[in-house]
């Protein structure tokens, strides 16, 4: 097992292998804290196994996750959640039945078991916290409207927001700006980076002007491992990133 | 209660629907039907309990169970043995050869009470059982299916399984239960016989009563957080999950509370039918009692009492004229639901009626407030679900109460 170590997330010799494809190989790689680091990587490099492994989603065939030096691989979904990791999918995953309001206030993290969510009370914290999150995601005029009825853009955004009303230390999300507007882009750059603060995000992104508008550090993936690892400038210069990646 | 959570819990429109189905239940039937047909009522109300906790189950959880007729039969034989034992008194049955003991046991060479059957002398213990018994099975069942994510097509078929299980074991065990004749000849509680017409009235009553109570339960639940946790799970499981929330536990907790309320049907039946058999807890008495809750409307609990009366009444007239083609004419009904009109009764009413009886007591109190009082109830199924967009075909859950 590894030792303990500063950083709110060391993964270390991450390895996952579906029937022999060894869809992530002996990765290692650290997060700091408070900092943006952007997966990058051509289509099957296992960036989203990545992010399913760390919460959990996915089982680790052989490595470490430690998230504030907890131990995340021998975790349930709901238990790496409460541990402080939150994540977005790729698709945006929201519950079109429910209004925006009852969205984000099931991301409350509060009344969590099945007898605290009989307990739970509508309480002024729960309101104003809701209240908050959903001017922050732009979503401030929308609180009862039928969440299937926002656009795709609008959709992306409550499910940032119910990340944040989860409070999350990690924060992961898997291509945020995917099918967006330009417009629409901006706003998602400037929402990421207002919400950033006190916590490290990774994210997954293929726009590399958007990826270079936030990230601290690039990790490129490629066949499971790890390419390249630096500063935007560093990554894109690199031949070995523009010959798999870049160049396409 | 204070007015408010009283107010959250019961909107003024919905609060109309609980109004008007115990003003039906509890007046307009009882005096305009004679006990027979009353007593008919009592036992297609006790499957109204059994549509209720589907509801909640895979109308709102999407878990869909083709076994419920398991915990209808719980509770219902938990019942029967509790009054046939009281019918085996020695002296009732002293020309057996082992006097004491239920007569279907001394045909079958049992010549001692099974230990299994001496708690079921106790009403106490029967009533708990009642309550106890389903919520055990449904928490093995529970634990079993969803901690494994086991889960739609997959948990029906093990469900309907059950059933059938249940109904085998019950058959090919009948020194001990009766067998597939059942439990028969139930005469009295606690020494007032159940068979008088005055009994009959006094347990639709209490059927009535129950099944408010179940509906309050549900209604409870729905308005709840876990309510809407229930909607998100249907819809986004993962999400859920990665919220925070162990969902297995909500999925059991749901089923386990379906399972109860139709333990409490089952035992409302052997007491106003006087029987218990296991043809009351089969394959098809299980599928039945999903298409009663089709028919009324997967999303609405007042719906699904409307479903299950209705359609029995429709079984009864039916197959009295036709018998043979009621069969078809039930498949033809689940498969009209399923296609045509996905959130039954309930559904149309909010599409079609709504909006009309609306308009109508909104006239009526604009016109002349006096008069309200004497507003005729809807016929059909009203509303206990507000749709958000009334064009859509697909489901629209209930917004909940709006946030201050």
């Amino acid at each position: 097992m590894s030792s303990n170590t500063d950083f709110v997330l060391a993964v270390e010799g991450l390895t996952v292998s579906f029937d022999g494809f060894k869809a992530v190989n002996d990765l290692t790689f650290y997060v700091d804290e408070n900092e943006i680091r952007v997966i990058i990587g051509p289509n099957g490099a296992g960036k989203t196994t990545v992010l399913d492994l760390i919460c959990g989603r996915t089982k680790a065939t052989d490595g470490s996750i430690k998230f504030r030096n907890r131990e995340l691989t021998k975790l349930r979904e709901h238990e790496i959640v409460k541990a402080g990791v939150g994540r977005k999918f790729q698709n945006p995953s929201i519950y079109g039945d429910l209004t925006v309001f009852e969205n984000l206030e099931i991301s409350f993290p509060r009344g969590r078991s099945v007898f605290g969510a009989l307990a739970f009370k509508r309480d002024e914290e729960v309101i104003s916290k809701v209240h908050e999150v959903a001017n922050m995601i732009f979503l401030g005029d929308q609180l009862d409207r039928q969440a299937e009825l926002l656009s795709h853009g609008q959709k992306q955004w409550l499910e940032i927001g119910m990340l944040l009303m989860q409070d999350p230390d990690l924060l992961m999300l898997d291509e945020p700006v995917a099918g967006m507007s330009v417009g629409e882009r901006q706003q998602t750059a400037e929402l990421l980076r207002s919400i950033i603060k006190d916590r490290s995000v990774i994210v997954i992104e293929h726009d590399m002007q958007f990826v270079a508008q936030i990230a601290d550090k690039v990790t490129v993936l490629h066949q499971g491992k790890i390419l390249a690892e630096g500063s935007v400038d560093k990554v894109k210069n690199d031949p070995k990133v523009i010959e798999v990646y870049l160049g396409h | 209660m204070s007015y408010q959570r009283f107010s959250a819990l019961f909107p003024k429109k919905e609060m109309m629907g609980f109004i008007v189905l115990a003003i039906i239940l509890a007046v307009v039937l009882p005096l305009s039907l004679d006990i027979f047909r009353l007593n008919l009522v009592g036992k297609y109300l006790t499957y109204a309990f059994v549509a209720v906790g589907l509801v909640l189950c895979w109308g709102y959880g999407g878990i869909l169970s083709l076994g419920q007729g398991v915990f209808f039969g719980l509770g219902g034989y938990a019942m029967a043995m509790f009054l046939k034992l009281e019918a085996s008194d020695p002296e009732s049955t002293k020309i057996q050869s082992t006097p004491g003991i239920p007569d279907f046991m001394d045909w079958n060479q049992l010549t001692e009470l099974p230990f299994f059957w001496e708690p079921f002398h106790s009403f106490g213990f029967t009533i708990a059982a009642i309550i106890l018994l389903p919520c055990i099975f449904g928490y093995i069942v529970g634990v079993a299916m969803f901690k494994r994510r086991v889960g739609g097509v997959y948990f029906a078929i093990i469900t309907q399984a059950l059933a059938a299980i249940l109904t085998i074991l019950i058959i090919g065990q009948q020194g001990y239960t009766g067998g597939v004749n059942g439990m028969t000849d139930l005469r009295t509680l606690h020494g007032y016989d159940i068979r008088t017409d005055s009994a009959k009235y006094l347990f639709y009553f209490v059927c009535v009563f129950m099944l408010f109570v179940c509906l309050f339960v549900a209604q409870f639940i729905r308005k709840s957080k876990l309510g809407r946790l229930l909607v998100a799970m249907r819809d986004k499981e993962d999400r859920v999950r990665f919220s925070g929330y162990d969902v297995a536990n909500f999925k059991i907790f749901v089923f386990c509370i379906g399972g109860v309320f139709a333990a409490i049907g089952g035992a409302m039946f052997t007491l106003q039918v006087g029987f218990m058999s296991p043809t009351l807890v089969g394959i098809v008495p299980s599928i039945e009692m999903v298409i009663f809750c089709a028919v009324g409307g997967r999303l609405s609990i007042i719906g699904a009492v409307y479903g299950a009366l209705i359609v029995n009444a429709a079984k009864t007239s039916f197959s009295e004229s036709f018998p043979e083609l009621w069969l078809f004419a039930m498949g033809g009904l689940f498969i009209a639901v399923v296609m045509a009109f996905p959130n039954g009764l309930a559904g149309l009413y909010n599409t079609y009626a709504a909006p009309k009886v609306d308009a109508f007591f909104a006239k009526l109190f604009t016109k002349k407030p006096a008069v309200a009082t004497t507003a005729p109830p809807p016929a059909i199924t009203p509303s206990v679900s507000k749709p958000v967009v009334t064009k859509t075909e697909t489901p629209v859950i209930p917004q909940g109460a709006i946030h201050e």
